[in-house]
């Protein structure tokens, strides 16, 4: 039976990888992998992971060296010469092993002001937005992300500058920019245009190339690039 | 950056480094490139000792790279506004192609004018 | 800095981007035409003295690269070097300073 020779990482930031033989089988995710040397060779490995098919982006990991849902990443496509190199999430904090700590990246989704802003009540009658209508089409376009974390860990900004709000914040920014019913256009365009905002995106396009779900935050950052400087010059800003 | 280019390694983000690099290579030969043409306020003897200087091979060559450093630049920088400011589209992904494309035949054209 | 001021340059440098890919286009076709059969100072500069349209054009290339380069060059700083605030806007208004003064003193060196 051919054997993987998998590098796990151990520990926190300072850690080290520890190397396991895995059975290599027929059809196999990366996220089987791990959960075989958790229950039958390191009890205290330590990693996340929930539905396991690709709908809740728990198990997102860094599988040599390159972001993904390790529920979707089979063996076959990526374990060459038999070999797999296994860590956390880049760009966030290590809780131990491969476990990271999301609270930073949900904190900069909050900052991005990524909440909808009511403005009718109960009592109005449901809004009507056409769904073909340009503004209706660009939120749809982005709204499908489900907050894995894989962009926040393939941008090099967010290595760079701590401070940066990251693609996915941004992304859900515009959303709710293109949302007809949101009442709070002008503050989020100051808040994504702050220091650490909107432009200090440099068109990597990291994110758009590893999302799972093929949104490109980075068009949506352009678009609220687009959308400040109009704020700017109408004086809106 | 970590060195780590498993995850780097696309098309967009190569463009993103040349554009960079191009930019600060740049800024860096500017004030050197005014000075030399100041020079011509010292009268025309001044410029031409700094003409026949720029004669050397090493020199000429550094010329002709940077020129195609500028090339690159421009030609990235377009492609960035366009990214920016059109409605985004997947023929976009081929502005890189272009872009480098750009970028050669000017190079090519100054060094066969050089 | 404020969303105002991040925003504001970002259009200064994208409008000073748009500026020079005009300036660059017709500069580098100047100079590949320029530069056939060498370069003299003479050759230069009798080409170039006295001419009031082709100052303007550099004019406007200078003033354009005065605002571009520095606002560029404030990306690489704050990202690869950690440097932000005061410091950094002092010295990034110094090396537009030193581009405008010694472009123009170039422009005037060779049209006027």
């Amino acid at each position: 039976m051919a054997m993987l020779q998998v590098d796990v990482w151990r520990g926190r930031e300072d850690g080290r990888y520890q190397r396991f033989e895995v059975p290599r089988e027929e059809s196999q995710t990366v996220l089987d992998v791990v959960t075989y040397i958790q229950r039958h060779l390191e009890p205290a490995l330590a990693y996340r992971f929930a539905c396991r098919v690709g709908m809740c982006g728990s198990c997102a990991m860094t599988v040599n060296g390159v972001a993904r849902w390790t529920c979707r990443t089979h063996i076959a496509r990526v374990a060459r010469d038999d070999r797999l190199e296994i860590g956390p999430l880049a760009n966030l904090p290590v809780i131990r092993d491969l476990a990271t700590d999301m609270r930073e990246f949900f904190d900069k989704w909050a900052r991005a002001k990524g909440q909808f802003a009511p403005t009718a009540t109960r009592k109005d009658a449901p809004a009507r937005v056409p769904p073909g209508s340009r503004s209706r089409a660009t939120a749809n376009a982005g709204i499908e992300c489900i907050g894995c974390g894989v962009c926040y860990a393939s941008c090099d900004v967010v290595a760079w500058n701590r401070d940066y709000l990251g693609p996915a914040a941004l992304n859900r920014a515009w959303t709710l920019v293109n949302d007809v019913r949101d009442g709070a256009r002008v503050e989020r365009l100051r808040a994504v245009s702050g220091d650490a905002g909107c432009h200090s995106c440099h068109t990597h396009m990291s994110c758009a190339e590893r999302c799972p779900k093929q949104l490109s935050p980075t068009a949506s950052i352009a678009g609220l690039k687009r959308a400040a400087a109009l704020a700017l010059l109408k004086g809106e800003l | 950056m970590s060195g780590d280019l498993r995850a780097r390694n696309h098309p967009a983000w190569w463009a993103f480094v040349v554009h960079r690099l191009s930019g600060l290579a740049l800024a860096a030969f500017l004030p050197l490139h005014f000075w030399a043409l100041g020079q011509a306020l010292q009268g025309e003897a001044a410029l031409d000792a700094f003409l026949r200087w720029t004669e050397q091979p090493l020199v000429k060559a550094s010329e002709w790279g940077i020129v195609v450093l500028l090339a690159a630049h421009a030609a990235g920088g377009l492609r960035l506004l366009a990214l920016e400011l059109l409605p985004w589209r997947d023929w976009q992904k081929s502005l890189l192609a272009l872009a480098a494309g750009v970028t050669l035949a000017a190079g090519l054209a100054l060094a066969l004018a050089l | 800095m404020s969303p105002r001021g991040e925003v504001a340059l970002w259009i200064a440098q994208r409008a000073s981007a748009a500026v020079l890919a005009l300036c660059v286009l017709v500069h580098i076709a100047v100079m590949v035409y320029a530069v056939q059969g060498g370069l003299s100072a003479g050759e230069i500069l009798g080409r170039t003295r006295g001419s009031a349209g082709w100052a303007a054009f550099y004019a406007v290339f200078v003033a354009a690269v005065a605002a571009h380069a520095p606002i560029g060059l404030r990306a690489i700083a704050i990202e690869w070097l950690g440097w932000r605030g005061r410091s950094l806007g002092v010295a990034l208004h110094l090396f537009a300073a030193l581009l405008l003064v010694l472009g123009l003193r170039a422009v005037w060196a060779v049209f006027a």
